[in-house]
């Protein structure tokens, strides 16, 4: 599905991924956890193809398409999806719309016929009832107003609704209580299946008492400096970060 | 600068899709303006006597006044006498009996610009007076207006047929001498739209007037008159597009509106002239003076406007609320791009009591160009309980543009309730990356938010002007951000 190797990037020449190499298969759920400024940011917006950002050496392939020649449209309409840390507000336009229009293009992408406005709403209406949340949120302008939880819900939705092969989720804990992280939470794991692969950024571990991932990578100071099975988050949680920023320094 | 901000600017590419010229066999004036111009053009229109007189009036009243210098606009000088006052093609000489009489090319250039006046395939339920240069080319659906007593017709004939409507109100919202445009319009205006709608009559359609500026180095100088009486209705469209040209051309047009008790006129413009190429050579200069009095008690006026076009845009589309209990709005939408500038606006006279006013005003700059909003809101010590509410917000895109606000508030009534909001914002990267990053391309992006932004002005244009007007915007500002 994904392949990293010794990739490197920079923003106005500082280096701040030195050399990542990462191997997901379909259905794989990765978590990345480090300290803050560690790249685990950047490594998101390098792979969805934000502007700013060199990428001096390495590769990325992405179903065997080499990504990093992708324009961050292209990215999205192959399947890769990035939930937003932060995501933005976009006054009057109205969530529905915003669906329909990327649903639709990421579909004449692959050759499709756009969707009609009655089977879009027969088909976007599934997906919020799947995922437990109000039609009312359709019609409401994206994310304007939202709480920080409602914010995260609807990028939820808005990955249900794009059914992409790989959710990239920055963050997505941040700013949410106990009960919101766990609506989100239920929401990624109903949208888990044996062709979808995720990578949870985190710096958290409580992210992963709701969604157990396969592999944790610690990510610090721009290289993977660990990786190992579930239980290396239970590890950090105990250790903290130090350790680990001394060991990179080292 | 990042990346991004270079694919804003790169984006900015516009591309005028109505900037064709139609080759034809034109009547033109000479250039130059006295009273022997104005004479002989009042003697080409065939005016009564009393218009010539009133013609020659305003020009002696414009020979007094000054080009208004207040605007935030930077114009080189205007040479009036360089500019033609009058072009009319050969083949209307004789005007048109039917529209089986009228120049098919004429006919080829409003289809091409999407305006068909061919009985078979002209617009359901719209009513079209298309003024090509000087001269009203065809007014469709007549006959049907006037089983209900609507008069919809170029104002020349107007003065031909219903001179003492015409005598009656023209003048009476914007006189001669209002300002500086208005009192050069009143010597030199050519055509325009007429209408009238009879008491308690609903109009059966939407009207609509096409303008199109095609000969060179003329102006067009177009007066519409329009006038609701007691309880009546309307609603009014008006579209405008140029051809490309690298001079720049003048526009200078008057609109009077007259609401009496009860009745409500709808105005909507969609102004598309040539703005002009990315180097800022050419363009079309309009100077645009546009008034409705609610002269009634329980009348409305309501302007709707979506600028796009133009090189130079100076309109302030104004409301004198003179009726107890009638209501003014001015819903704008402002979008300039490369070099063009727009200064525009609304004033709300408030003289009846609990007169209501609203103002909306969306600017959206792009490129290097230059928007700003002025408005005026006056409350006489008349208007008890009188409110108006302004909400003033403007988009930026890229680094090199303005935006500027220019709000003027007059109260002399304690009772009266007035608000005023003002935002300014850019479309940010983050929302831009977000658009893409769900599959969009930059174009839809930038259209989607635009469209946005714009929502509460698009919802009050008519069906047909929506659309329209939603897709010139995504023309006008195509490749604006990336």
């Amino acid at each position: 599905m994904l392949k990293v190797e010794n990739l490197h990037a920079s923003v106005d020449d500082k280096e701040i991924i030195k050399g990542i190499s990462l191997y997901i298969k379909p259905g794989e759920v990765h978590a990345i956890m480090g300290p803050n400024g560690s790249g685990k940011s950047t490594l998101s917006n390098v792979l969805a193809g934000r502007d700013g950002y060199e990428t001096p050496e390495g590769e990325v392939l992405f179903n065997a398409k080499d990504l990093l020649e992708m324009a961050p449209e292209v990215r999205a309409q192959e399947g890769l999806f990035l939930a937003f840390q932060y995501p933005v507000e976009i006054p009057g336009v109205s969530n529905i719309y915003l669906l329909k229009a990327a649903l639709n293009a990421a579909r004449q992408a692959r050759g499709l016929d756009a969707l009609d406005a009655m089977d879009f709403l027969t088909y976007v209406k599934s997906k919020t009832k799947m995922l437990k949340m109000d039609e009312k949120f359709l019609y409401r302008s994206v994310n304007e107003g939202f709480s920080g939880g409602e914010k995260k819900r609807n990028e939820i939705l808005q990955m249900a609704v794009l059914e992409p092969k790989l959710c990239i989720l920055d963050e997505v804990d941040s700013g949410l209580d106990i009960d919101a992280l766990k609506i989100v939470s239920e929401g990624i794991n109903s949208l888990r299946s044996p062709e979808r692969s995720f990578v949870l950024i985190t710096h958290y571990q409580r992210l992963l008492d709701y969604i157990k991932p396969d592999f944790i990578h610690v990510l610090a100071d721009g290289k993977i400096v660990k990786s190992g099975g579930p239980e290396l988050a239970l590890e950090l949680e105990k250790e903290g970060y130090g350790w680990i920023e001394e060991a990179a320094k080292a | 600068m990042s990346a991004s901000s270079e694919n804003i600017n790169e984006l900015i590419g516009e591309k005028y899709k109505d900037g064709f010229v139609t080759e034809l066999e034109t009547d033109s004036f000479p250039p130059g303006l006295d009273e022997q111009i104005v004479r002989a053009l009042s003697a080409k229109k065939n005016d009564p006597e009393f218009m010539t007189e009133w013609r020659l009036d305003g020009y002696k009243q414009w020979l007094t006044m000054d080009n208004p210098d207040w605007a935030q606009l930077s114009i080189e000088p205007i040479d009036y006498q360089a500019i033609s006052y009058y072009s009319a093609p050969k083949s209307l000489e004789d005007g048109p009996k039917s529209l089986d009489e009228v120049d098919p090319q004429l006919l080829e250039t409003y289809k091409k610009l999407g305006i068909p006046l061919g009985e078979q395939e002209r617009l359901a339920g719209v009513a079209v007076d298309a003024v090509f240069d000087s001269v009203s080319v065809a007014t469709t659906f007549k006959d049907k207006l006037s089983e209900v007593g609507v008069i919809f017709c170029p104002i020349s004939e107007a003065l031909r047929d219903h001179p003492e409507l015409v005598k009656k109100y023209l003048g009476t919202v914007v006189p001669q001498g209002d300002n500086f445009f208005a009192a050069l319009n009143s010597a030199v205006f050519t055509d325009g739209s007429f209408v009238y709608i009879p008491k308690g009559v609903r109009c059966p359609m939407e009207l609509s007037t096409y303008f199109r500026i095609n000969a060179s180095n003329t102006g067009q100088f177009e007066r519409t008159l329009i006038i609701a009486d007691e309880g009546s209705y309307v609603s009014y469209l008006e579209g405008c597009t140029a051809p490309m040209r690298d001079e720049n051309q003048l526009h200078a047009a008057v609109v009077e509106l007259v609401a009496m008790e009860g009745a409500e006129i709808k105005y909507s413009t969609v102004q598309n002239w040539y703005p002009g190429d990315e180097n800022g050579v050419g363009g079309i200069y309009n100077f645009v003076t546009k008034r409705g009095e609610c002269r009634g008690a329980n009348s409305k006026i309501s302007w709707t406007q979506v600028e796009t076009g133009s090189a130079i845009t100076w309109k302030y589309p104004s409301c004198v609320l003179l009726g107890d209990n009638s209501v003014g709005e001015f819903y704008s939408v402002a979008v300039t791009n490369n070099y063009q500038q727009a200064d525009t606006g609304s004033k709300m006279i408030h003289i009846g009591k609990n007169s209501k006013s609203t103002i909306i005003a969306k600017g959206i700059s792009a490129g290097k160009s230059q928007s700003s909003y002025r408005g005026l809101v006056k409350v006489a010590k008349s208007a008890e309980n009188a409110r108006n509410y302004t909400q003033c917000d403007s988009l930026l895109m890229g680094d090199k543009c303005g935006a500027h606000t220019f709000p003027y508030v007059e109260v002399k009534q304690p009772s009266a309730q007035i608000e005023h909001e003002a935002s300014t914002s850019k479309i940010s990267e983050d929302q831009l990356f977000f658009c893409l990053q769900r599959g969009l391309s930059a174009d839809d992006a930038v259209s989607m938010i635009v469209n946005g932004f714009c929502k509460e002005v698009f919802k009050e244009l008519p069906m047909e002007f929506a659309v329209e007007a939603q897709a010139l915007l995504g023309i006008s500002l195509e490749g604006s951000v990336g």
